[in-house]
């Protein structure tokens, strides 16, 4: 029985994919447009080559970071909405940091940057973890505020004190140091044909250590089962004597510095430095990756390379086909409404699936 | 003798995604009986009651109310046909009178208004022919738990209904409260009309119904005239096996002093006093039962000494140490224990695994954590001992706690509580909605935990769970304990008069005193 209800958490989104794509299909054929031929410019966008799988990966890797924030505040019973916030400010913090590095070698530099990344995210998501602990206020509402500040607040920066100097670009001068590599040169030596324009760097590396260092936390730690107790039956969690305020503000501490790890691939291993309004929705499109990857650490890394092969994939069809890469936009939309959808139908069918079974088992019983 | 069936349910079956909850259920009520369903939590007796009331269609089967078909399963069509069903949780609005809440949504008008006169007239025949003893003009709020339920049956007659069910209708009452009831119960009875009632207090069904009805897992396993049978042989149709109804006692041999709370007050929401200047005692190898009605400051008094709730003055120490106000995992870290009253909102995570449920509040401690991590093995290691000894089921630690049945979740909560061998354990209504055979268990661990050296704290509103168990035995009242006995040396008669402030023999069918200590003024609503 808990088999099923297992292979239900997987195979859930693997049906609302591809009744996604269903609905996409029919889209594009009402454009006047073969969705066979669309889908397989996407695929081979993303598929077709070295240089396109290394786009999905560049891709789906900021977006592991911020899914993983919102999976993890999730267990603890949080809606991390604040993952764009959060981001801004550990990109920010972490291109500041970076300019005053110059001199520093980069076995120093790196680790400290990717550091105040993580602080940097993990201060602004502290801010509505305390106002909920302290205040009970509504956490969706202020990390939503929490957004609006830190997009404000960087832009502000960056234009009027940090921008690069002669530069049109509202952007900060290059880090001095803690440049995360591109992985081209590596992949070449081993014999991986990427080309050096790729910019897959170093970052993917540190997100899936991220999904396993949230993995772990979860169920391998004492905090990490206090979080889940909390999210699950916060009642329960205080009678057992779990500090419960203190558990919700760890939880949006350690969230907050998932999504300020987008720095590490944005900053560190991309651009070098910060430019306003770079993210356009990373933070948001994390809410969508842990909805899909269920809000656990291996579901998230998943669900973030498949929104990593539709955005890949989704140049090819912009350049080769009459169909806007906007359909992309509306795949991702589609899959996820069916996922809720679909976890709701496959969750009820399980539950008659088990009550029949229980009954042959009772009838079994009584006929012995 | 030609006998007419007001009820006659035929092959109902219902199948909910998890359980079979009806299968095949025939049921037979005469008319003018009081009939009884008796059974286990999950054995199907509300379901049945909702497909009698329309509530829930049945997945097949057939209902025939003083012969004619229910061709409809819906409330209205079952409340014409003379249906009326007094619910376990009131409907009532507190905030209008009695008259006002019986005519709600069937108000009699004079032209557009409503004849206020007239509504009054009814409620007070109605009352005055059955014994109700309400005043029409009186604010639900200042009604007592008992007059609440009497004003919920006469607004079930009020709609014309012949034939009554009553879900649980003792669950909230005191013994006097019950005695009454019943008097209004066979007064119905004798106009002709008929009662449904369910139950799972055996003592209740000898004693008041003609004919009772046992199911168990959603089948009719006995059917039975009351006066024929026993408590006992109701309980094995029930369970299905011989259960031990009342365990034994040893006499307690008690030690030093465990908890000693004095002076004890707390402030509740509206700024009201819930606990006003209690004292307790409880030494080692006893038990201190806390009898009263629900309500009555005994879930603050455990709250306090938990750790969950802030006390505004007084004290509370545990050998010897002050924890007043202390945190919980602070009060549990010194060896206090805590089966909580309401099982599935505090004393479990459903979702979590057996194994999980198991280490709850020790999660932080050797051998389950260190240096932070979970150490899984010995986790699994003290779940299968636990499962083991305490025959838990199914036994298989990786099982979730929601999927165990209702037994088993409170099995899990003490088999938890009590291995962390505990100086005081406090348990509250450790055996409510918990099948007659697991309570055997719980009243047996219970003593066993006594007879180990723990004190132990018991709040139950089952009084004889109070008697059955407890060396001495406290009775809170608003807030208060207005009285303390020896174990053996008081009557449940006693008890409940006490538990309703009347120790002094007051009848408490007289409008109860007002909720809210701040706003005494008797409510009196324009008409």
């Amino acid at each position: 029985m808990d088999r099923w209800t297992r292979y239900a958490g997987v195979l859930s989104p693997i049906v609302a994919v591809a009744a996604a794509f269903l609905v996409g299909g029919l889209v594009v054929t009402a454009i006047g447009e073969s969705p066979f031929r669309v889908y397989a410019i996407l695929f081979r966008g993303a598929f077709g080559s070295v240089d396109g799988f290394g786009l999905v990966l560049f891709n789906a890797c900021p977006l592991i970071f911020t899914g993983l924030a919102v999976a993890f505040a999730f267990r603890a019973g949080l809606f991390n909405i604040g993952g764009e916030g959060q981001l801004y400010i550990g990109s920010f913090l972490c291109a500041w940091a970076g300019l005053g590095l110059a001199g520093v070698p980069w076995w120093i530099a790196v680790p400290v940057l990717i550091a105040v990344s993580a602080v940097g995210g993990a201060l602004w998501a502290s801010v509505p973890g305390m106002l909920k602990a302290r205040f009970g206020v509504h956490e969706v509402i202020n990390t939503i505020m929490m957004n609006f500040i830190a997009i404000g607040l960087t832009s502000y920066l960056v234009i009027n004190i940090f921008k690069e100097p002669a530069q049109m670009t509202p952007q900060t001068a290059e880090i001095a140091s803690g440049h995360l590599p591109r992985l081209a040169g590596a992949l070449q030596a081993v014999g991986i044909p990427m080309p050096s324009a790729n910019p897959l760097n170093a970052s993917i590396l540190i997100a899936l250590a991220a999904v396993w260092v949230a993995w772990f936390i979860l169920y391998r730690t004492t905090f990490g089962y206090e979080v889940r107790a909390v999210g699950l039956n916060q009642d329960a969690a205080e009678s057992a004597g779990i500090n419960v305020r203190r558990t919700i503000v760890l939880a949006m501490i350690t969230s907050g510095a998932f999504a300020g790890l987008v720095a590490t691939n944005e900053v560190m291993g991309f651009r070098h430095r910060f430019l306003d309004n770079f993210s356009s929705g990373i933070g948001f499109m994390g809410i969508a990756v842990a909805l899909l990857g269920k809000n656990t650490p291996l579901g998230v890394l998943f669900a973030a390379l498949l929104f990593g092969v539709l955005n890949a994939g989704a140049l090819e069809v912009d350049v080769f086909t009459d169909v806007p890469r906007e359909l992309i936009l509306v795949l991702q939309a589609v899959t996820i409404i069916l996922v809720v959808v679909g976890n709701e139908i496959f969750v009820r069918r399980i539950a008659a699936r088990e009550a029949r079974a229980a009954l042959a088992d009772t009838q079994a019983e009584e006929a012995a | 003798m030609p006998e007419t069936n007001a009820i006659e349910m035929r092959g109902i079956t219902k199948r909910y995604p998890r359980v079979l909850a009806n299968d095949r259920v025939d049921l037979d009520v005469r008319e003018g009986e009081i009939h009884a369903i008796v059974g286990e939590n999950g054995a199907g007796k509300s379901t049945l009651m909702k497909v009698l009331y329309g509530l829930v269609p049945p997945d097949a089967g057939e209902v025939r109310l003083e012969g004619k078909p229910l061709v409809r399963h819906r409330p209205a069509d079952a409340i014409r046909a003379g249906v009326g069903m007094v619910h376990q949780h009131f409907m009532l609005v507190d905030t209008l009178t009695v008259a006002e809440n019986v005519i709600l949504g069937e108000e009699p008008t004079r032209g557009v208004v409503i004849d206020a006169a007239a509504a009054r007239e009814r409620v007070e025949t109605l009352s005055g022919e059955y014994g109700f003893e309400l005043d029409p003009d009186e604010l639900i709020e200042n009604l007592s738990v008992g007059l609440e339920q009497r004003v919920e049956i006469v607004k079930v007659l009020y709609r014309g209904a012949r034939i009554l069910i009553l879900d649980e209708p003792t669950g909230v009452l005191t013994p006097q409260e019950v005695r009454e009831l019943f008097g209004i119960l066979r007064a119905l009875r004798e106009s002709g009309r008929t009662i449904v009632f369910i139950t799972h207090k055996l003592d209740e069904v000898i004693e008041l119904a003609d004919r009772v009805t046992v199911m168990r897992d959603g089948r009719v396993t006995g059917i039975v005239d009351a006066a024929q049978t026993t408590k006992e042989e109701l309980a094995k149709m029930m369970v299905g096996r011989y259960v031990l109804l009342r365990v034994t006692k040893e006499e307690g041999s008690p030690g030093d002093t465990v908890l000693s709370v004095s002076g004890l007050s707390a402030a509740g929401r509206k700024g009201t006093e819930v606990l006003r200047d209690v004292d307790i005692e409880i030494r080692s190898g006893e038990v201190l039962g806390v009898a009263g009605v629900q309500g009555n400051g005994q879930t603050e008094l455990v709250e306090i000494i938990t750790g969950l709730r802030r006390a505004s003055s007084g004290r509370v120490t545990l050998n010897g140490a002050d924890i007043t106000n202390r945190s919980p995992r602070h009060i549990r870290d010194l060896g206090v224990a805590h089966i909580p009253e309401d099982r599935q909102a505090r004393g479990l995570v459903l979702d979590f695994t057996i194994a999980e449920n198991l280490v709850l509040g020790r999660q932080h401690r050797e051998p389950f954590s260190r240096l932070g991590r979970l150490c899984l093995d010995e986790m699994n290691d003290h779940a299968a001992r636990l499962i083991e000894e305490h025959d838990l089921r199914p036994a298989d630690p990786a099982t979730e706690a929601a999927n165990l049945s209702g037994g088993n979740q409170q099995k899990l909560i003490v088999a938890r509580e009590f291995d962390c061998e505990p100086a005081l354990l406090v348990a509250s209504q450790p055996t409510r909605g918990v099948d007659i055979g697991a309570v055997e268990f719980v009243h047996t661990s219970l003593l066993s935990m006594r007879d180990a050296g723990a004190a132990v704290l018991l709040v139950s509103a089952e009084l004889s769970e109070i008697m059955t168990l407890s060396d001495r035995i406290a009775v809170m009242y608003r807030g208060a304990i207005v009285a303390t006995f020896d174990g053996d040396a008081v009557g449940e008669e006693e008890l409940g008069l006490h538990m309703t402030g009347a120790g002094a023999g007051r009848s408490e069918s007289q409008a109860a005193p007002p909720r809210a200590a701040g706003a005494p003024q008797r409510g009196r609503a324009g008409s």
